[in-house]
């Protein structure tokens, strides 16, 4: 903008990379944890995601000998592999855990009853063995070693696909889903109904029923808990999925017939008088003109509505859950593995990531709309 | 019966219920009840166009009234009301509101809640027009705009997740996996960390402590002058936001103090979220982190209804790029500001999940929402909680009021 008389601005390169550093400093946590769901339980344990595409030198977890027997010239030898990544480069190795770094890489160790062990650099191992050392204890392998950058989805395969594994998040995938579609479509059909009615519908009341709408807008959630957890207790709802998405309903109302009311007010005229003349009624104006041409509007809501019913933790923990577990949503499910797994971070990181890749999905995918909803719903 | 099934069967019957109930209802008026035909014909048209913005309007309204309505009203008499151990209520005045104002925990979480209340939307405010304002003069303005957006669509329990990743902590003899203690560990008490960690916040505390007394000067002036153009009305808001001015300079000044004589740890790491007080600011940033994307969104947009030839104007005229700025773009987009800043006021007030999920309100991080809930699901006080919950709804009132004024104000 600074360019309409002609001078470029001197500041472009500050601008450039201010920028560059605002977005890298929002991106990086982010990043973290999607990074972090990718590696190993090992590799998040001992360094940080950010160099997970580099080749880390550290300590390798003991590792027994084991493998089949082969007698060679009089020798009974055992060969094997210390890595699965056949490009591990050993850098030290040794049999006991106070000295693990006894051993250079291709060093013969002399262990015990003439039974020697030699690792080599790329981690493949020989023991070999005077006599048989068939039912014996064979010796504990401690190596450090370079190990290449190395990914895997066998954390989303252990979380979402395993059905025994009770930190398992597929059930409070569906259970999520299964809140969020519901309240997501019945709000907006509820909603639109009465937004037409407030923006073309002519009746006493109408303007103190914006303004009570308006008002709602900003009413706390939170001073509904007790009251409607007793209501619904008394009406036999109890704790269940209708009492969730009642209170979602209810919840969504205000932002929703407001964000409606205020598009469908902007719609011309005369194209609903027309109508009028040629003998429409309300419910096929309605049907057939504002729901049509309200698209924009509806699809706003409706992709504030799912995100907050995709992420909402309060509503559910108070009107769904209950004792049994059946019921669990995702974002109580992670809660729950914050307490209990705090430090096994390729568990919460999967799982965080489980719950928040589908309203990236939607978010990427409908931008537009949403930029158009938060621009219409902050009141002005 | 397999979840998604079930849940499928549910989704029809829910949404074909209300979809059922429009359709026949507007059928049976006018059908049945009032017919356009017969000898009656235009007494019934007039009749059923008199119920119909009802029949609209009914679901909407018993959903509100029942669900956002009935619960204020329910939520105060609680809050005076004490359960009694067998059923039933007794009225017990304000003794609940006493109680509540006798723990420490309540005044912990209030005294949390009003530095949520500044610093949140201050710096979610700040950062977003920084963000909208660069993001206009780029070329990749409108991706660099997607990923300062992008948090909005996590939940407050996903970012819980992400920032205790970035604050996690090892022992000292292990990798540090948290980037912010692999950061902290990077200082060692040079020059270096001594102009980031000593240096650069005293400046930024003194330089807040100078913007909030600007602000601040800025509402309480015009009641210094004997004939200013006062409203009677504002005079207690001018006092609010100097009282508050004063106890925000007053903080930032004695923690610039506190961090010169500190004697940092370096090389130890360390636990953030259980450093009291200052644990606080790093639950706060995650909600900064989420909010500042909405500010800039809607602040970019402002900034570009800023019509163009008052830059022009300004240019010509040889202001430079950060004149421009602050002389003549901002202040055309208060307005906005405004806006921007009390939405995320409202959000601030009801934050729960942040804090339920990363501290459960220990370590002095508690705030009211959260205190809300241990007193109304884990100590199942209900008057307390109830209570507390009236605090809230009372913090929130001013904002609706002007809500609901302006609003009307624009019908007019």
């Amino acid at each position: 903008m600074n360019n309409v008389v002609g001078t470029k601005s001197s500041l472009t390169w500050a601008v450039h990379i201010s920028m560059a550093v605002l977005v890298a400093l929002w991106l990086f946590p982010t990043l973290g944890l999607f990074v972090s769901s990718f590696r190993t339980a090992d590799q998040i344990a001992t360094s940080g995601w950010w160099s997970a595409l580099s080749t880390q030198e550290r300590q390798a977890p003991a590792i027994r000998v084991g493998g089949d027997e082969v007698e060679v010239d009089g020798r009974f030898v055992i060969e094997g592999r210390l890595f699965r990544a056949t490009d591990a480069k050993v850098s030290a190795w040794g049999t006991t855990s106070t000295q693990p770094e006894a051993n250079e890489p291709g060093a013969v160790a002399e262990l015990a009853d003439g039974v020697t062990l030699s690792v080599a650099e790329d981690g493949a191992y020989v023991l070999s063995s005077p006599v048989s050392t068939e039912g014996t204890r064979l010796p504990r392998i401690f190596s450090t070693a370079a190990t290449p950058p190395e990914f895997t989805f066998d954390n989303y395969r252990a979380i979402l696909f395993e059905p025994s594994n009770t930190d398992g998040m597929s059930r409070a995938f569906f259970n999520t889903l299964t809140v969020t579609i519901p309240a997501t479509i019945i709000p907006i059909v509820i909603a639109a109904f009465a937004a037409y009615a407030l923006a073309w519908m002519d009746f006493p009341g109408r303007a103190l029923l914006i303004a009570a709408v308006v008002g709602l807008l900003v009413v706390p959630l939170q001073l509904a808990l007790i009251p409607l957890l007793k209501l619904h207790n008394e009406v036999g709802i109890g704790k269940g999925y209708l009492g969730t998405w009642l209170a979602h309903t209810g919840f969504g109302l205000p932002l929703a017939i407001y964000l409606l009311r205020n598009y469908m007010v902007g719609l011309p005229r005369d194209i609903i008088e027309c109508a009028k003349v040629d003998g429409a009624s309300d419910f096929q104006i309605f049907t057939k003109i504002i729901l049509p041409l309200s698209f924009p509007a509806l699809a706003s809501f409706a992709i504030f509505q799912f995100l907050w019913t995709w992420n909402d933790l309060l509503v559910s923990l108070v009107f769904l859950i209950d004792s049994s577990g059946q019921t669990t949503v995702m974002t109580k499910q992670i809660v729950e593995l914050l307490g209990t797994r705090g430090g096994n971070w390729e568990i919460l990181a999967t799982a965080a990531f489980i719950s928040i890749a589908v309203p990236l999905l939607v978010f990427f995918a409908m931008q537009k709309y949403l930029v158009r909803g938060l621009l219409a719903g902050s009141v002005k | 019966m397999s979840p998604a099934l079930q849940g499928l069967i549910t989704i029809i019957i829910g949404v074909g219920g209300c979809v059922a109930y429009f359709y026949f209802s507007n059928l049976f008026l006018d059908k049945v009840l009032y017919p356009p035909s017969g000898p009656n014909a235009g007494r019934n048209i007039n009749r059923a166009n008199m119920i119909r913005p009802w029949l609209f309007l009914a679901p909407a309204m018993i959903a509100l009234s029942v669900y956002l309505a009935y619960p204020v009203v329910e939520t105060l008499r609680l809050s005076l009301t004490q359960r009694v151990p067998g059923g039933g209520y007794q009225w017990v005045g304000f003794d609940n509101y006493i109680k509540m104002s006798g723990e420490p925990k309540f005044w912990e979480a209030l005294r949390n809640n009003m530095l949520w209340l500044i610093v949140v939307p201050a710096m979610s405010t700040a950062f977003g027009l920084l963000a909208a304002q660069l993001s206009d003069r780029i070329r990749w303005g409108n991706l660099a705009k997607s990923l300062i957006f992008m948090p909005m669509a996590i939940s407050f329990v996903g970012a819980a997740v992400i920032w205790k990743l970035v604050y996690d902590t090892r022992p000292a003899d292990q990798e540090q996996i948290g980037i912010m203690n692999a950061v902290w560990l990077a200082f060692e008490g040079g020059p270096v960390s001594v102009l980031f960690l000593k240096i650069l916040p005293v400046l930024g505390l003194l330089g807040f402590a100078a913007a909030v007394g600007m602000v601040a000067w800025v509402f309480v002036r015009p009641m210094l002058r004997p004939s200013g153009p006062v409203g009677a009305g504002t005079i207690p808001l001018r006092l609010l936001v100097g009282a508050a001015a004063v106890w925000l300079i007053y903080m930032s000044l004695r923690s610039a103090i506190g961090l010169i004589g500190a004697d940092l740890p370096y090389g130890v790491p360390q636990t953030w979220l259980t450093i009291p007080f200052w644990n606080s600011f790093f639950l706060m940033i995650v909600l900064v982190w989420i909010q500042t994307g909405f500010a800039m969104v809607i602040l970019s947009a402002a900034l570009r209804g800023v019509p163009e030839d008052t830059i022009e104007a300004a240019i010509v005229d040889g202001a430079n790029p950060f004149q421009i700025f602050f002389k003549i773009k901002v202040p055309q987009i208060m307005g906005t500001i405004v806006v921007v800043w009390t939405t995320i006021t409202i959000v601030v007030l009801k934050v729960f999940d942040i804090v339920f999920a990363m501290s459960n309100g220990q370590w002095e991080t508690q705030v009211l929402a959260n205190y809300m809930y241990d007193k109304l699901f884990r100590a199942n006080d209900w008057g307390v909680g109830s209570a507390a919950a009236m605090v809230i709804m009372l913090l929130v009132t001013p904002i609706l009021i002007w809500n609901v004024y302006n609003a009307r104000k624009e019908m007019r």
